[in-house]
């Protein structure tokens, strides 16, 4: 099933003016998919992020979340339900002073009972590995940490999709890694539809698919693996290779053997296969 | 200092009074400030004291830390007396000293002691409230006991909601002050000398930063709160139920035996200057 549509979307922060920060983009996500969305700063990603959950409604075009209509504000709640986004600062997303209680904020707005909110905090904390702490204090927390935290909180309302954006920008490798690590196992073992939007290349290459964006459009749209091999394009939107790719892009121009590893532990395979042979 | 500031003076043990629910707490620390003003002698501010006494120990906080919280106030407590001593009308009769318009009357030296040894009581008393109840469940306490004004449009869920992100954001802002301290004095910014007005004008380049940060922060938690489906007080339940148990019933049965007893003591034992009847 279609988890997402937009068709032909434009959004300009100052109407009127014919700046758009996104400017004519159709994409289809389906349900279960995990799409990377990269681009530069500016580049109209967290715009495009923000329309799919009904933050900014389309100036032109239409944005429809398993059927509904954002534009729509009888849908604005069911979207939001289903379409959960997790923000790039995890210190401005808590809102209460005890992890148990920030991750029920979302569970209570949606009107559950009691008991239902306790359920749902004892398994998004589990889905995150943060069930140790419970009754602790976000701001004791580290960034990885807290982080998941706000990942719990959006999971403990159920959503059908995960928008992450930019949420491992201020993160150190290790909480990037954490982050990573809870989101992939939501679309492996849930099926959760995950729009991961980054600037890190690393991180795209754990998706399904990876779209480009420069300018408020969609450049490049394919697996990972195809849009890192069309390097010159990439550079021309401002965005550069994988570390590991770029070193063994280089590797095979000095005349090394090697082709096409993204990633470090292949390069590194490729790179001890082929001075064996030699 | 930052843990002061978050926890206000909460002091973390589990005790009677801890464990009491937070409205009970709110009204019995009204309750005991109107027996605090009932009491028109002597006798009857013993009695509240006697229950103060016993409202500490049952909470396993330190007297000293309970007693830290009059230090704030001390100041005030000595302006108020010194002006009560000298310019307080006592009888004729009764002056000890006199020069000018100041006059010392043995009335105004009991009734300066009897205000100094009320606001002590009164201080002492509520900082049991801080004492053992944390932020959250004092808000939730506020809120819960504010509800019959939503009767009249009072925003009681906003309020509430106001001040637990507030409290949320305190530690937050903190360590966003000394970053930005840490940055202007990298720049040369000076905020250790200098006259009373100099300082002040150092602290202008921090708090400006503080502020655009605070508002796009506001900005950013506002829409997380919309995305996660926040729609106001409207359709919203609560996780967390505050339940009174059988310690408040004891705290209420406590309160009322000690407002009766101020009020048979006043009765009985006449008001604070009859004392001076018996000396003079």
């Amino acid at each position: 099933m279609e988890a997402v549509r937009l068709e032909n979307v434009k959004f300009a922060y100052r109407e009127g003016e014919g700046s758009y920060a996104v400017n004519g983009v159709t994409l289809s996500v389906e349900e279960g998919e995990f799409v990377a969305v990269l681009g530069r700063n500016g580049s109209g990603k967290s715009t495009l992020a923000k329309m799919i959950n009904a933050l900014l409604i389309p100036t032109e075009g239409r944005a429809i979340v398993f059927g509904l209509d954002t534009a729509d504000e009888k849908n604005t709640f069911e979207i939001r339900k289903s379409a959960g986004m997790v923000f790039q600062n995890p210190d401005n997303q808590t809102v209460a002073s005890i992890v148990e209680d920030d991750v029920a904020f979302g569970p209570e707005n949606i009107g559950l009972p009691r008991e239902e909110i306790g359920r749902r905090i004892g398994f998004a904390l589990d889905a995150v590995g943060m069930s140790a702490f419970r009754s602790a204090t976000p701001s004791r927390l580290s960034g990885g940490q807290k982080q998941r935290i706000a990942i719990a909180g959006v999971l403990a309302v159920l959503p059908k999709i995960m928008i992450l954006d930019e949420s491992t920008a201020m993160l150190d490798p290790k909480g990037r890694r954490e982050v990573m690590d809870v989101v992939k196992k939501l679309n492996k073992e849930r099926g959760m539809t995950v729009i991961f939007i980054t600037h890190f290349m690393d991180e795209a290459l754990e998706a399904d698919r990876a779209v480009v964006m420069h300018r408020g459009e969609t450049v490049m749209d394919g697996t990972p693996r195809e849009i890192f091999s069309r390097s010159d394009e990439l550079e021309m939107y401002g965005l550069a290779l994988p570390r590991a790719a770029y070193i063994s892009k280089k590797l095979a121009e000095g005349g090394m053997p090697v082709g096409g590893a993204f990633r470090a532990e292949d390069l590194a395979e490729e790179i001890c296969a082929s001075l064996q042979k030699a | 200092m930052l843990n002061d500031v978050i926890f206000g003076q909460y002091y973390p043990v589990r005790s009677f009074v801890h464990n009491m629910d937070p409205r009970a707490k709110i009204l019995f620390v009204i309750a005991y400030i109107v027996a605090i003003f009932l009491a028109d002698n002597f006798y009857a501010l013993a009695a509240v004291t006697l229950f103060l006494i016993v409202a500490v120990l049952a909470s396993r906080v330190p007297f000293g830390r309970v007693l830290r919280s009059v230090k704030m106030i001390l100041f005030l407590i000595i302006f108020t007396a010194i002006l009560n001593l000298f310019f307080y009308a006592g009888n004729e009769l009764h002056v000890i000293w006199q020069w000018k318009f100041i006059t010392l009357s043995w009335e105004a030296v009991i009734n300066t002691v009897f205000l100094a040894f009320r606001l002590f009581l009164l201080v002492m008393g509520t900082s049991v409230l801080t004492l053992t109840t944390a932020p959250v469940p004092l808000t939730d306490g506020i809120e819960s006991l504010l509800t019959p004004l939503k009767w009249i449009k009072f925003p009681v869920h906003e309020l509430a909601l106001i001040m637990s992100i507030a409290l949320r954001f305190i530690p937050t802002l903190m360590d966003e002050t000394n970053r930005i301290v840490a940055a202007q004095k990298a720049r040369g910014a000076n905020f250790e000398t200098g006259g009373l007005i100099k300082r002040a004008k150092a602290v202008v380049p921090v708090l400006i930063p503080l502020l655009v940060s605070a508002f796009r922060r506001a900005e950013d938690l506002g829409d997380a709160m919309d995305a996660r489906c926040y729609s106001g007080a409207k359709g919203r339940t609560k996780y967390k139920k505050l339940v009174f148990t059988w310690r408040d019933l004891v705290g209420a049965l406590l309160l009322a035996a000690l407002i009766a007893g101020v009020v048979l003591l006043n009765v009985y034992l006449g008001g604070k200057f009859a004392i001076l009847d018996a000396f003079l």
